[in-house]
């Protein structure tokens, strides 16, 4: 990619201004969305969200909605509200039905199954599914097309569909959702009501800005020179796709972030996770660690903005920089993170008694970094890890493989060298 | 929710108040266009090159020779792949096709004696001149056809808006030669008719074009679908067609 810096400096300039203009750019979003059909709602918490969802759901007379992945309903607990209504929410990304399946948490932004190996899915399927084929065996591939069946049954049943969104073009209403595996395009294309829940920091001001955004989300989440499938739509298309569009706008803790100066350029986050993948901390510790939607660095830097809550979470990393040398929109996540423990101390630390268990979990992992000079400097290198995952076949190769998650038994010894041994050895050598 | 909308409003503002960080102009310093044009030799090897890559099965043909090609891909036939029949033309790999993937008990289902494709309503009625034992159904705006009717459908045919080398790309727009977004996601075999010069070289490059109708629902292509959620193992055709066809025509 022999731009890939110029798109990160487009990348980053388009989402600072897209904050500094946030209310037009919302109230022209809004305009163009509502003339070409949709209805926008605007939802100040989560409760409020899922409100506004629940009762949508109801009205079409439906218990059962087909979803796509979203980091924004599963921040706001959206499963969980509506199965309290009787509404069961259907996961249709492959690993979010695995884990859906299995009851469970995910681990990983993009890859939330990585902590379940392929027997352990296929058991899974067996058990839970229902329509399994009982011959099913554990080769991915079968696995995968046992879910494609399983699945396709309630596409073509379903009344509604719940998203999240990629981005929205302010100057057009257009919605984009970026995707691999096309239940995304099951989801926005069969059901006849579509729900969109949208953080509002997923804006774009112009159509044109999607040229830089295509280019930078898909190298930077899957190392791929284009995802498989993207959607994208404005309002309702008459006998095109679904008749009723809604979109949420979602605020629940966004503008506190936003009323930080030090942290607001959390919000240009676009959840491509190569932050978590070149993290050692992340490596070593897993998504499950973070206690939180949002893991890894960029979950470290958000997760106590959004919720304003005394947090441990900015200790949970070796200021290694790694995460900003990755981020496509430059986000300074180390110099955030340095920001936020200043701010915890002057409160008065973390506490105690939950403190230690991330702070313990980064330092062993600055002492797994450290214990090998090449596994981290490898970590570092952006080309290296994007190669390894791409389409290849090297994809296991991944230094986060399942059984990482083994929090309880598998860490390191404690560490021989202190933090700052570490540090100054890592030094020296750049 | 007018309440929630202005007091988000006003929290935002509220929130950017005196800090309001200046809307710096953007820079636009990555390419906005490619070295070669639209259709050149170079673009359309890079294409290729990328489909080909995604596993999708390309067949360089002229115009005169698109309905035999059609007619060969969509004939009725042993094996749920019709490539098979298209030995010779077929330049993408073949190796790992979708057929040998179907579960269990979809593999008596594809050797009928007569096949059935999906058309939007403004395709070229000549694409299809060659076509013999295969049902036709023509879906529109105003007559679609239901998701369990094309789940029944074996194959679609579409043409396409445009096509980007560099990320091996095929953008649909829902205008009357694509069809409504449905028809090219439902069926299990997807043959998309692009013209060479349809191929742009670079991202920027079709955004501008898809900029002068931004209202159009969009379909972005890029190889079948995919997914590497089990032990990080690639498997190809998730949902959507598990054959892409993309017929170039020059
Ligand atoms: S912070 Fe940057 S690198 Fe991390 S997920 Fe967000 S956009 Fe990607």
């Amino acid at each position: 990619m022999p731009d890939w810096e110029a798109l990160r400096d487009a990348g980053s300039a388009i989402k600072a201004d897209v904050l500094a203009r946030l209310p037009e750019l919302l109230e022209e979003l809004e305009r163009n969305v509502s003339a070409r059909g949709g209805v926008v709602h605007w939802a100040r918490d989560a409760a409020e969200a899922n409100r506004i969802v629940a009762d949508l759901v109801r009205a079409k007379e439906t218990d059962e909605v087909v979803k796509v992945k979203s980091m924004a309903t599963q921040e706001i607990g959206l499963n969980e509200a509506l199965a309290e209504e009787g509404i069961a929410a259907v996961e249709t990304d492959l690993a979010e039905l695995i884990v859906q399946l299995a009851d469970d948490m995910p681990s990983h932004i993009l890859v939330p199954a990585i902590h379940r190996n392929r027997t352990e899915i296929r058991d899974i399927f067996l058990e839970r599914m229902g329509d399994a084929p009982p011959d099913l065996t554990d080769v991915p591939r079968e696995l995968a097309m046992a879910a494609r069946a399983h699945l396709r049954r309630k596409f073509l049943s379903a009344k509604v569909a719940i998203s999240g969104a990629n981005f929205a073009v302010a100057d057009t209403g257009t919605l984009a959702v970026v995707e691999s595996e096309g239940n995304g395009r099951m989801c926005l294309t069969l059901p006849e009501t579509l729900i969109t829940v949208m953080g509002i920091e997923k804006l774009v001001p112009t159509y044109r800005d999607l040229e830089v955004f295509l280019q930078l989300l898909p190298r930077s989440s899957t190392g791929e020179r284009m995802n498989p499938y993207t959607s994208m739509w404005t309002g309702v298309t008459p006998g095109d796709g679904p008749q009723e569009f809604h979109l949420v706008l979602l605020d629940n803790g966004r503008t506190k972030v936003l009323a930080d100066e030090a942290g607001r350029s959390a919000l240009h986050c676009i959840r491509c996770s190569a932050c978590l993948n070149v993290c050692p901390v992340y490596e070593r510790v897993g998504g499950h660690t973070y206690g939180s939607v949002y893991p890894g660095p960029i979950g470290a830097i958000l997760t106590p903005q959004l919720t304003g809550e005394k947090s441990d979470l900015p200790y949970a990393s070796t200021l290694c920089g790694a995460c900003y040398e990755v981020c496509p929109v430059k986000i300074d996540i180390p110099s955030i993170l340095v920001e936020l423990r200043a701010r915890e101390v002057e409160l008065g630390g973390a506490s105690p008694d939950t403190a230690d268990r991330v702070w313990k979990a980064a330092m062993k992992a600055a002492s797994f970094a450290m214990a090998d000079g090449a596994r981290f400097r490898r970590a570092a290198r952006l080309p290296r890890v994007l190669r390894a995952i791409s389409r290849h076949g090297v994809i296991r190769r991944l230094p986060f493989p399942g059984s990482l998650w083994t929090r309880s038994r598998d860490l390191p010894e404690p560490p021989k060298q202190t933090f700052h041994d570490w540090w100054a050895g890592r030094e020296d050598e750049r | 929710m007018s309440d929630a909308r202005t007091e988000m409003l006003s929290r935002i503002r509220t929130a950017l108040g005196t800090s309001t960080p200046e809307p710096a102009p953007v820079p636009r310093e990555y390419r906005s266009a490619g070295e070669h044009a639209a259709g050149s030799a170079e673009v359309l090897e890079v294409l290729v090159d990328r489909l080909v890559d995604y596993k999708a099965h390309v067949h360089r043909v002229t115009a005169a020779d698109l309905p035999e090609l059609l007619a060969e891909l969509l004939a009725p036939g042993p094996g749920a792949d019709p490539g098979r029949s298209a030995e010779g033309q077929v330049v993408g790999s073949s190796s790992d096709r979708s057929s040998d993937i179907l579960p269990a008990g979809r593999e008596a289902e594809v050797a009928r004696a007569r096949s059935s494709v999906v058309v939007p309503p403004g395709i070229e009625p000549a694409w299809l001149a060659g076509l013999a034992d295969v049902e036709v159904l023509t879906d529109s705006r105003e007559a679609p056809l239901s998701a369990v009717e094309l789940d029944g459908t074996d194959a679609v045919v579409t043409a396409a808006r445009v096509a980007v080398a560099e990320t091996g790309t095929i953008v649909l727009d829902g205008e009357p030669d694509q069809g409504r977004r449905a028809i090219s996601l439902v069926p299990d075999v997807h043959v998309c008719v692009v013209r060479t010069d349809q191929v742009v070289q670079t991202v920027p490059e079709a955004v501008r074009l898809l900029d002068a109708d931004p209202g159009r629902p969009l379909t972005w292509i890029s190889g079948p679908s995919a997914t590497s959620d089990i032990e990080l193992d690639r498997v190809e055709g998730v949902h959507g067609p598990r054959t892409l066809h993309v017929a170039l025509v020059s």
